[in-house]
């Protein structure tokens, strides 16, 4: 096989079975002996979560992680939100002619590799080869098996003496892909991850989160204003409760951003019940990638659809969702 | 003094009204960011000033870069807060979507990337800033001078502090005190706040950007009142007579020269303009003074002066929000419109 994309490996003939056998066969492992069918049969449950994200990262390959484990977790991570067990994924797959098969076969592993630790199979996949300057696209879909009577996490279920539990440190992901794209070193790293054994162990201990969210493009900020906006009560947090590395907080001075609007991949945050809400931070605490987990604030009546934070230095300011890019300044 | 008690006398303060103005976009946001005047009494208002670089630049500047971008064989250099301000024809991205030649870079030095790899375009850097970002574009100028680049200009609207503040006190502005910023005084030194000081018979205190230390300049000010004293509450980095090695980077390429500040007015000696005799590397920086041509009703002026409080204009939060800024204080991220309405600031 050739290093690079060729427009011929779209083409749905030989070339195109050679990239599918020497690249997607061998890192996700499918029976060469099997037909190729047109659809994957599975089997289902009571209920099924379904959800589907684009991935259109550049760098393909950065600090911490790269494209294909992204386009894992982040779909993993939408799975485990709603509280299904995450089970089968597709992957569709954008090539730019010129990419490296090198990097494409480098993103197939990762992806097999996150797709084992995450509890998924990668059942059915697409590939198409379009002209461009070698990039690479990943769109993929998952189903999750709710099972009957189980009770769900929903964005409006927040309750007032509720206390909200962050996974860990906050804009990593962000600080590492901007730092590498504007050529700034930082020691941040993505924490780009799935929150299977995270979310597996709340729920074996049977503590039922009220509502749970992977803290995404946005930042804790917009997703906990929505979450207060959806439960129409106001959530109070602490600035100085929130985990920050020193990395990430440098950065974000030298930028002019703020942490609490950075973008992550492997970070959730937790509304639960005050009586339980130290069993769960332990058990989150315990967990892969759970080790900075915090309680940040809390729930409470109030003016509906309200973010407040309680500042280090004691003052109080009203969050809001992200507006616009946080473009970094100028002086 | 304890944080304690700082915080408590700043509570609880019942002297005569303090009014004392920021002139720095990141202590404008800094401020908000930690919810700072909601713990003041409501005897100290804190006013925000002409402290963000974007938001003084007047419209003429802005349609200059873009009928330069939409110039045959002509590209503009910008950073990215500049992409969306107003001028009198529409913003520069509009330019660019139009067809108009517009780069957005992270540092002045990848203009002279593109320049070596584009001789046959000629490139504008829009060199915007106070006394922090002078230096960067006078560096900028070696390396052009350097590499002997013809293709590489500079539209420069380049400004400096203390010349403006004065204008603002010589023009009846009500305040009793400066948080004199803190970025600006590494360049300069705290020093050069000392004659406006002394003549104003008004304290000037250099403070840095997190709570704490906002909250302390804060108190010093106040306790100060009346006095015309400087207080240097960011030794960490501010020295008394500041950067040298800046300084002289600036004078050797720059000069001072008259400018035009969004709604104060042409305020001589307070720009920086290249020298006379590097006028072939300058894109027609010299005399860009009109200022008209945005919404009408925009207070964008009487906001920098500190004659107005965001909130108070009729625009505010209606037709104007950083999704659809009718003026440059709710674009740039430093701008005083754009913090009141993003942190709810009053």
């Amino acid at each position: 096989m050739t290093d690079k994309i060729l427009m011929v490996h779209g083409s749905g003939g030989e070339a195109t079975g050679e990239l599918i056998r020497e690249v997607f066969g061998r890192a996700f492992g499918y029976d060469p002996s099997a037909p190729l069918e047109d659809a994957a049969v599975v089997e289902g449950a009571a209920g099924l979560a379904v959800t589907t994200d684009s991935f259109v990262v550049t760098p393909l390959i950065f600090a911490g992680g790269d494209i294909g484990r992204l386009s894992v977790c982040g779909t993993v991570n939408d799975l485990l939100m709603r509280g299904a067990r995450p089970a089968y994924l597709t992957a569709g797959f954008i090539l730019e002619e010129g990419l490296s098969v090198e990097v494409l076969s480098q993103v197939a592993a990762s992806m097999a590799e996150t797709a084992r630790e995450a509890g998924i199979r990668i059942v059915t996949g697409d590939t198409k080869v379009v002209e461009g300057r070698g990039g690479l696209y990943i769109n993929t879909a998952g189903i999750g098996l709710i099972d009957a009577g189980e009770a769900l996490p929903s964005a409006a279920g927040a309750r007032e003496g509720d206390v909200i539990i962050v996974s860990g440190t906050l804009g990593d992901h962000h600080a590492a892909i901007l730092g590498e794209r504007l050529g700034i070193r930082t020691a941040s790293r993505s924490d780009n991850a799935p929150l299977t054994d995270m979310v597996g162990r709340l729920k074996a201990a049977g503590i039922a989160c009220h509502a749970l969210r992977d803290i995404t493009r946005g930042g804790l900020a917009t997703v906990l204003k929505e979450l207060a906006e959806a439960s129409a009560k106001t959530f109070v947090i602490r600035e100085e409760a929130v985990p920050v590395t020193p990395a990430v907080r440098d950065f974000c001075g030298l930028m002019g951003l703020d942490p609490l609007y950075m973008g992550n991949e492997g970070k959730l945050a937790a509304v639960v019940a005050a009586e339980e809400a130290d069993r769960a931070l332990a058990l989150i605490r315990a967990s892969r990638y759970g080790q900075d987990a915090a309680i940040i604030g809390e729930v409470r009546g109030g003016e509906p659809g309200t973010l407040l934070l309680t500042t280090a230095i004691g003052g109080l300011r009203r969050l809001d969702i992200l507006q616009g890019e946080g473009l970094p300044r100028i002086c | 003094m304890t944080e304690d008690a700082v915080r408590e006398y700043l509570a609880r303060y019942d002297g005569p009204e303090l009014r004392l103005m920021e002139v720095c976009g990141s202590h404008t946001a800094a401020i908000a960011k930690n919810g700072i005047s909601d713990m003041l009494s409501p005897r100290i208002r804190l006013i925000s000033g002409p402290g963000c670089p974007v938001c003084v630049t007047p419209t003429a500047y802005i349609d200059r870069l873009i009928s330069l971008a939409e110039t045959p064989g002509c590209a503009v250099v910008t950073f990215g807060d500049l992409l969306r301000v107003p001028g009198g024809r529409g913003t520069l991205q509009e330019a660019s979507g139009r067809g108009g030649d517009v780069r957005m870079v992270y540092s002045p030095f990848d203009a002279l990337v593109m320049a070596e790899k584009e001789p046959s375009v000629t490139f504008i850097m829009a060199a915007v800033g106070f006394e922090t970002t002078t230096p960067l574009y006078a560096l900028m100028m070696e390396d052009i001078l350097e590499k002997k680049l013809t293709n590489l200009k500079l539209l420069t609207a380049l400004k400096t502090m203390p010349a403006v503040i004065e204008h603002l006190l010589e023009n009846g502005a009500a305040v009793d005190g400066f948080l004199a910023p803190g970025h600006v005084a590494v360049v300069t030194g705290s020093g050069i706040f000392r004659p406006l000081a002394e003549k104003w018979q008004m304290p000037f205190a250099v403070a840095g950007f997190d709570g704490m230390s906002l909250l302390r300049a804060i108190y010093v000010l106040a306790r100060a009142r009346g006095r015309g004293e400087v207080f240097n509450l960011y030794p960490q980095v501010v020295t008394e007579e500041g950067s040298t090695v800046a300084q002289a980077l600036t004078a050797r390429y720059f000069e001072p020269g008259p400018a035009l500040w969004r709604g104060l007015g042409v305020v001589p000696a307070s720009g920086r303009l290249l020298k006379a005799e590097l006028a072939a590397y300058d894109a027609g920086s010299d005399g860009l003074n009109d200022d008209s041509g945005t919404n009408e009703a925009c207070c964008c002026g009487s906001v920098l002066a500190g004659r107005m409080s965001p909130p108070d204009c009729p625009l505010f939060g209606r037709v104007c929000t950083p999704l659809t800024p009718q003026g440059a204080c709710m674009v740039s991220a430093e701008g005083s419109c754009h913090t009141y309405y993003s942190y709810h600031r009053r």
